[in-house]
Formats: C-alpha cells, sequence, structure tokens
C-alpha cells in the first residue's frame, strides 16, 4: 500500500514533465497504481489470511464450520426426533392403528403422506438458514 | 391373464423397445458432443441444478422404488413404507452434512475425495473397492428383476430381460458416459414419474367409481381375514414356496406338495400352519379361497394394516432400515457421482433438495399400487413374487386392451428404471476403475464400462432372487458402514487420520459383507439365520463410526498436514473462490485440457 506510492506520487511526476519538457509536447504521465486504497485491499488481506491459516484466519474458518455443522444436526436432530419416534409410538400405543382419518388408518398416512412434506420443510429451512450463514461469511470478510 | 401361461402382451414389448430406442437416441444425440474425460466422467461439472436434481432422481428411482415397495406393501403392509420414507430421507442428510461441501472439495469420485482429505493411496484403494462391491451389490437386483418383467409380457427365460438391459447400459455409456447419461436421467425420471402415475390415476378411478374388474370398496382390507382370490386363480410356482396356512382352503393341484405327489381336489387345513410347495406345481384356487401367503409375509389384513405386527423384532428391524436408508444415501457411489457435475456447492445444495421434492412426488403411486395388488393380485402372495405387483396389477384391474396398454406402461416404466440405474452404477463403477485401476484413458473407461456390466451380469445367473427392496437395503447399509462415517467425520472432524478410516470402513464393511454372506447360505439351507442378519445396519453403522473415532485418536500423529487447508476449500462460501477442482492433469492430453479451459456449458 506505501510502498508504490514513494516514488511515483502525483505531485513529483507534474514536477518532472516541467523541468525537462523542452523538446517537444512533453508525453503524458500515467499515474500507475499497484493497489486501491479502498475495500479491495482488505478482502485479499482477509482471504489470504485465510488461505495463509494464520491463526485469526484459523479461528474464522473453524468457527464458520462449527455455526454449520450445528445447524446441520439441529435439523438433522428434528427429523430424527419426528420420525425415529413413530415406530416406538405404535409399539406403544397400538390403538393408532385403529384411528381412521377420511376411510384411511392413521398409520398409513402418517408413514405414507406426512413425513415428506416434513422432510422437504426441514431441507428448505436447512438451505435458506446454510446460504445466510455463508452470506454473513463472506460480508464479514469482505467488510 | 392368469398366472400360469405367459401371453405375449404386444403393447408391453413396443413400450420396451420405444423405452431402449429412446434412451439410445437421447444419449447418442447428445454424447456426440461427449469427447474428453471429464465429458465422460463428470459431464464437466457444469450441468445445471434443476436438471441435475431430475437426473439424480431418475438415476435413483430404481428397480426397489419402481417395483419393490409396491411390493413389499403388498406383503408387509404399512411397515413397508419405511423404504420410501428412508430412500427420501437419505437425501435430507445428504444434503445437511455432505452436499455442499463434499462439491467443493473437487473431487472426482468417492476414491479421489478419500485421498484428497486423507491423503492416502492406499486407503484410496480400499475405497476404490468398496465403490465396485457396492456398484456391483445393487446392479444385482435391477437385472434380476429385469428379468423378471421381461418373463412375465413374453414367453422367455428370465435371462433374457437380463441381458437386454445390460447390453442397452453397456452401449449407451460406451458412446458417451456421463454427458448422455446426465440427459438420459433427467427424461427418464420424467417418463418413470408418468409410468407409475398415470395408470395409478386411472385405476384408482376405476377402483373408487366401481368401473373395474372385481370387488369394490376397501372394506375388503380392513376386514379381519386374510385376503381373498375374488375369481378362479390358477397359480403356478416356479421356485420352492412355504406357504402359511391360517384358515383352511379347497383347492386343485397338480405337482409336488410337501414332498408328496399330488393331483386334483386338495384340502390344506390350518392346523397343517405351514405346506411346502415343489417348483413346477400348479395351485388352482374357487372364487373366495383364502390366500395362503409364503412365509415371511403378513398373512392376514388385520395385521397388515398396523405397524410392527410381531412386536420387539419388527421394531429392530425397522430402525435398522430406518439407519441404512438414511445414511446409506450419501455412500452410493452412482449417486455422489452425479454431484460433482454441479458447479459449485450452492448448487449442491439446491440440487439435493429438488431431488427431495421429486421423489416424494413420486413415492406417493407405488403405496397407492401395492394396497390395491392386495385386492386384486393375491396370487403374487402365493408365488412370493411379490415384485411383480405394478405390472400385474393394471390387466387385473382394467378389463380388455385398455389394461394391456396401462400394463405396458407399468412395464416400460420398469424398464426405464432398470435403464436408469443400471446407467449410472455402470458409469460410476467404471469411471472408478478406469481411473484407479486401469489408466484412465477414453480408451480403458470403454474398457471398464464392459467388466462393470459383464460381473453383475455373471452374479445375476448364479444368484437366486430375492425381493429387490430387501436386497436393495442391504446395499444401503454397507454404503453407511464404510463411506458414511468416512464422509461425514472427513467433512467435519479435523482428527480423522487415514488410518482410522480405514480402520472403520474394513469393520464396517466386513461385518455387513459377512451379515450378507450369512443370509446368503442360510437361504439357501432353510432360513436360519436371525432377522438381524438381513438388515444389520444398526448395529455394524455404530460399530463403524465407533472404530473410526477410536483409532483415529490413537493414531493421531498420522494426521495430514493439510487439514486446515482442505477442511477450509470444503466449508468456505463459493464466493470466496476456495472451490478448486482437483487436478486431472493425468487424465486426457493437451489438447482436452486446453479445450476445457473455455468449458462454458453446453446441452
Amino acid at each position: 500500500m506505501s510502498r508504490h506510492s514513494a516514488g511515483t506520487g502525483p505531485g513529483r511526476g507534474a514536477k518532472d514533465s516541467e523541468e525537462n519538457g523542452s523538446a517537444g509536447p512533453p508525453p503524458r504521465r500515467k499515474r500507475v497504481v499497484l493497489a486501491d486504497s479502498r475495500a479491495p485491499v482488505t478482502v485479499l488481506r482477509t482471504v489470504v489470511e485465510l488461505e495463509e491459516q494464520t491463526s485469526y484466519g484459523e479461528e474464522l474458518v473453524r468457527g464458520f464450520i462449527r455455526v454449520q455443522l450445528w445447524t446441520a444436526v439441529r435439523l438433522g436432530a428434528i427429523v430424527v426426533f419426528l420420525l425415529g419416534g413413530l415406530p416406538v409410538l405404535f409399539f406403544f400405543i397400538p390403538a393408532i392403528a385403529d384411528v381412521t382419518l377420511a376411510g384411511v388408518r392413521l398409520p398409513w398416512l402418517l408413514l405414507g403422506v406426512a413425513p415428506f412434506p416434513v422432510l422437504f420443510g426441514i431441507g428448505y429451512w436447512y438451505n435458506v438458514l446454510a446460504e445466510r450463514h455463508e452470506r454473513d461469511f463472506v460480508d464479514m470478510v469482505e467488510k | 391373464m392368469s398366472g400360469t401361461a405367459v401371453e405375449v402382451n404386444l403393447w408391453a414389448v413396443a413400450g420396451i423397445l420405444l423405452v431402449a430406442v429412446v434412451t439410445f437416441y437421447v444419449g447418442f444425440r447428445s454424447s456426440r458432443m461427449a469427447s474428453t474425460t471429464q465429458d465422460f466422467l463428470v459431464a464437466r461439472r457444469t450441468v445445471r441444478s434443476r436438471r441435475n436434481a431430475a437426473a439424480v432422481s431418475g438415476e435413483y428411482l430404481s428397480a426397489a422404488s419402481f417395483l419393490g415397495v409396491a411390493g413389499l406393501v403388498l406383503k408387509d403392509g404399512v411397515d413397508a413404507l419405511w423404504y420410501p420414507i428412508g430412500f427420501t430421507a437419505g437425501y435430507l442428510a445428504l444434503m445437511l452434512f455432505v452436499a455442499a461441501p463434499l462439491r467443493r472439495s473437487g473431487a472426482y469420485t468417492l476414491p479421489d475425495f478419500v485421498e484428497a482429505r486423507l491423503g492416502s493411496t492406499g486407503l484410496r484403494k480400499l475405497a476404490t473397492g468398496f465403490v465396485i462391491i457396492i456398484g456391483v451389490l445393487y446392479l444385482l437386483p435391477q437385472l434380476q428383476s429385469a428379468g423378471l418383467v421381461v418373463s412375465r409380457i413374453m414367453p422367455v427365460p428370465t435371462w433374457v430381460g437380463t441381458v437386454v438391459v445390460v447390453i442397452v447400459v453397456v452401449v449407451n455409456v460406451l458412446g458417451g458416459g456421463m454427458r448422455a447419461i446426465t440427459v438420459v436421467q433427467a427424461f427418464q425420471y420424467w417418463l418413470k414419474l408418468f409410468a407409475i402415475a398415470a395408470p395409478t390415476f386411472i385405476m384408482c378411478a376405476l377402483f373408487i367409481g366401481g368401473g373395474g374388474a372385481g370387488p369394490r370398496g376397501e372394506a375388503t382390507l380392513t376386514a379381519e381375514s386374510p385376503p381373498v382370490f375374488y375369481e378362479e386363480t390358477t397359480v403356478r410356482i416356479d421356485t420352492p414356496v412355504r406357504l402359511q396356512i391360517k384358515q383352511d382352503v379347497w383347492l386343485w393341484a397338480d405337482g409336488t406338495v410337501d414332498g408328496a405327489p399330488a393331483h386334483g381336489s386338495t384340502f390344506w387345513s390350518a392346523l397343517r400352519r405351514e405346506v411346502r410347495v415343489e417348483a413346477g406345481t400348479t395351485l388352482k384356487f374357487p372364487p373366495t379361497a383364502v390366500v395362503p401367503s409364503i412365509v415371511g409375509a403378513t398373512p392376514d389384513n388385520a395385521s397388515w394394516v398396523k405397524p410392527n405386527p410381531d412386536g420387539a423384532s419388527d421394531l429392530f428391524t425397522t430402525y435398522s432400515l430406518i439407519f441404512a436408508t438414511f445414511l446409506g444415501t450419501m455412500g452410493l457411489p452412482h449417486v455422489l457421482v452425479r454431484f460433482y457435475t454441479n458447479p459449485d456447492g450452492k448448487a449442491a445444495r439446491r440440487t439435493t433438495l429438488h431431488v427431495m421434492l421429486l421423489l416424494a412426488l413420486f413415492y406417493l403411486f407405488p403405496m397407492i399400487l401395492g394396497a390395491l395388488s392386495r385386492i386384486y393380485v393375491p396370487e403374487l402372495l402365493v408365488t412370493g413374487r411379490t415384485d411383480a405387483a405394478v405390472t400385474a396389477l393394471p390387466q387385473k384391474l382394467v378389463p380388455g386392451v385398455a389394461g394391456d396398454i396401462l400394463g405396458a406402461v407399468t412395464a416400460a416404466g420398469a424398464f426405464a428404471a432398470f435403464l436408469s440405474t443400471s446407467s449410472g452404477l455402470v458409469v460410476s463403477v467404471s469411471g472408478v476403475l478406469s481411473t484407479d485401476v486401469l489408466r484412465g484413458r477414453v480408451r480403458d473407461f470403454r474398457w471398464a464400462a464392459i467388466i462393470a456390466g459383464a460381473i453383475p451380469l455373471g452374479l445375476a445367473f448364479v444368484l437366486r432372487p430375492n425381493d429387490v427392496s430387501l436386497s436393495i437395503g442391504v446395499t444401503f447399509a454397507l454404503a453407511a458402514s464404510t463411506f458414511c462415517p468416512v464422509l461425514v467425520l472427513g467433512i467435519w472432524w479435523r482428527k480423522l487420520t487415514w488410518v482410522g478410516a480405514g480402520a472403520g470402513m474394513i469393520v464396517g464393511g466386513g461385518l455387513v459383507i459377512a451379515a450378507i454372506v450369512v443370509d446368503v447360505v442360510s437361504r439357501y439351507t432353510g432360513d436360519w439365520a436371525p432377522g438381524f442378519v438381513r438388515q444389520p445396519a444398526l448395529i455394524t453403522v455404530p460399530i463403524a463410526f465407533i472404530v473410526v473415532l477410536v483409532v483415529s485418536k490413537a493414531t493421531h500423529r498420522r494426521l495430514p498436514g493439510d487439514t486446515s487447508r482442505t477442511l477450509l476449500r470444503m466449508h468456505a462460501p463459493d464466493p470466496l473462490g476456495f472451490i478448486r477442482d482437483r487436478d486431472v492433469a493425468r487424465f486426457g492430453t493437451a489438447e482436452e485440457r486446453a479445450r476445457l479451459a473455455d468449458g462454458r456449458h453446453r446441452r
């Protein structure tokens, strides 16, 4: 950032062209900038920090992985609880099998129809959460 | 049509031919563009998520889903519904724990992932071995049920259908590899959905409206008694069966029953409990006779509508099945190889979500067909060929030509199921074979495809067919006990070592393979094996996880040095640009790689 600004600052460049501008029209000087001092520099720095596994970058990644894992585990636990509970429920309360809903026995509805919207809903929810976490992480890194 | 004489159903033959020809055509059209090794292996990783989802579902809906689920509902009742639930929930587990990181790891195949994460070529070889075993085990029931379906619509021996499927698949794979297969699979999902949905709608309308043949109303299903034949039915026994007799039944028999020759009118008393009928016997049941079902099926309708009729052992089987399917899907090589064709991790997740929607849509129909076939084709309970329910039902329920046409539609759909799943399996097995065992050139891929088709073909002739979904269940158990621990822990746990992963795979896989061997031996020698051998996942998967954890802890000095970098690459969100496809320098020529550089999406 500071390395290149010392030698070829715009002010000095203008003075030079006035001093030896005797022969013909002076060639236009261009300002050469290696890196803009605004946002992109920090992006690079954090990304580089992630890549080089500095303790800061490492901690960021670990935290992010932990968040994603916990989201997945929690949603997985909900599914395991909802679906995994059904066989036990049927086993200990066999009377459920005699309940009829709209002409169909309740277990058939609970196993044949109900699980699919639940599975899709949980999947959709995870997708939203995971993408949000990823966006947050990218925002944090790019800030 | 009765169970004895097989007449040629020309509609069904035409339907199957049409499926084969269209598969060829779609594959050929898109394979003209496939020329590089990447095309062959992963369709250049540029398949869009919606089409990819249809392709994943098309590949996944195998004979087990198309035929097996309905067959098991017919046989076991409401408990069989755990199969479609597990088949779908497996994708949720895949999405939660594996999909996006696996895609970002940039590996080509499962062995490739294992090597990328743990840096051991020995482990890679082990994984290659298991991919091939799982692939072959999964192919086997596809081929066997292809034989079953073809032998039901044409008077040919069962091996004909098996051979036809292998030839169509191998030729198609030889033509274009993964790229062609993607389009073919997506097409076949919609074909299968149509082939099961349209007949179901029509038959339901007839059943409810009372336009079909046979009995009406669901009263017949909720009656306490076993199912009954509603018309005179002739049943031919092709493989020896043991039948359970719950109520007295008068019938006409010609052949060998309980070791003694039987000709003419016979009486089976409920006191005999069990009757053994030899192959080649013909049984004729009068109308309203009670159906004697094979040992292992749920004999009476009262327990058929209820979950867990046999108490605790059923509970174990149910949980074991849930375990196997929930965790096994992520370890199926032909499913995983599809995820490598997504452009990035986010797309991989979205694809999975889409897949769950498509699968849920599909699985409604086999359930309904299974329940209907309990009323209309109870003779399948006598022969034990319950997998034929979907293809046999339309001709019984819908009279005349319409029934033949609907039967043809379901047969064509079943054929599409064999073709798509077998294609996916042959592609993934031969992908692994060609890169890990052979030298990874396009020519090697072609040889590998031939080998991958030939091995299961040979086994299909040797081994006795079992219920499709049951044998698929064991394959899921194997996948869940080998690849699931390695994938999940490899993605989320830093301390995994290659020694731990290898030990887990060997122990978990070894246990399941031992269970399979015991089961096969016991089926030839009188069914003495305990129930958990049929579905061992509830025991083997936790053992595999524990072995991986313990051995990894014990060998923590062998941690791969670049674990942090690999994990970063797998988990960093896509926009940060850490995703890097593994170097494939050893695949293909310089010219091929140059062409990859401008690899935009082409159809």
